[in-house]
């Protein structure tokens, strides 16, 4: 009897179509490069802020009085003033230095840092860029050392809005 | 002499293997980095940046994404509204939708993403008509200023 055996040596490849595979794999290429968009992260500033604000009682003696941060603009809506209380600053980075200053750095409840409230009261035509900055200023700022943030001021609000526009 | 002849019909196929690996690494690498969870952007509306703006790690739950533009018009779903009055319908579309989950309007967060250069008068009269709506939560989205 004639053993058949198998064409060749037994040591041949077995050759697999390249082709589409490669085709494919070339179409999720293209389509994961052209959906590729470099997005930077978004975060939030939270504000909690119901319509009828209940008054929660006299304050405390031993809280900070509530800060009233005013920030007037002109007409096209560029800043022309920072005040906190009746002080004014020229620029946030001074703002946020006397807001640092007056909250410490005690920590934890009954704190400084945990009681302290912001009141925003802005001109209506101000750029909506500068309150962000503003909100920037007072809340917190990122530790050089450790790169993490530092929190000030965690409650922040707005004052009724200013007619206009 | 003997003349070595090619053989007709023979393909030389190039080694595909290292071409096979770069590949997969740029798909592999274009998969890590592609994010869809970005879609509630809007073009209309360039935010201002904040060195504190981080991701939040505890996102809320049930967020109410209002876009303002540079004019002061609002951007709800999609839908560009003009006139701010307008906006009641959607807010009370958004409570009842609330409603039927069992939640109160308190525990919905409107995200408001405000173009930089919008009136700030026109972010607080949105902000008073959702306060009007019961809503109480708002979130003032930046974008993360990592360039100094």
């Amino acid at each position: 009897m004639k053993i058949r055996h198998s064409t060749g040596s037994g040591q041949d490849k077995i050759e697999l179509q390249m082709t589409p595979m490669i085709d494919i794999v070339f179409q999720l290429l293209v389509f994961f490069i052209m959906t590729f968009k470099i997005v930077s992260q978004e975060g939030d500033f939270n504000i909690k802020m119901p319509l009828a604000a209940p008054n929660a009682g006299l304050p405390d003696d031993n809280d900070l009085p509530p800060m009233k941060v005013r920030l007037q603009a002109d007409e096209d809506g560029v800043i022309t003033g920072i005040s906190l209380n009746e002080q004014s600053f020229s620029n946030f980075p001074s703002l946020h230095n006397y807001v640092a200053s007056l909250i410490g750095d005690e920590r934890g409840p009954g704190s400084n840092q945990e009681t302290a409230e912001v009141e925003l009261d802005c001109d209506y035509n101000l750029r909506y860029g500068e309150v962000i900055k503003a909100v920037t200023a007072v809340s917190g700022y990122i530790d050089p050392d450790s790169g993490e943030i530092v929190k000030l001021v965690e409650k922040i609000k707005f004052a009724p809005p200013r007619s206009g526009g | 002499m003997r003349i070595r002849r090619d053989r007709v019909g023979e393909i030389h196929e190039g080694d595909l293997t290292p071409m096979i690996d770069m590949t997969f690494q740029l798909i592999a690498f274009f998969m890590v980095l592609i994010n869809f969870t970005q879609t509630e952007q809007d073009d209309r509306v360039k935010l201002p940046d904040s060195t504190l703006a981080k991701p939040p790690e505890n996102p809320p739950d049930f967020p109410i994404t209002l876009h303002v533009t540079r004019t002061g018009s609002v951007v709800i779903g999609g839908q560009e509204i003009l006139e701010l009055n307008a906006l009641k319908p959607y807010l009370a579309n958004e409570a009842t939708t609330l409603e039927l989950q069992n939640k109160a309007t308190a525990d919905a967060t409107i995200i408001i993403r405000a173009h930089q250069d919008a009136a700030t008068g026109k972010v607080q009269e949105l902000i008073r008509l959702c306060q009007e709506s019961n809503f109480e939560k708002f979130a003032l989205r930046a974008k993360e200023d990592v360039g100094n």
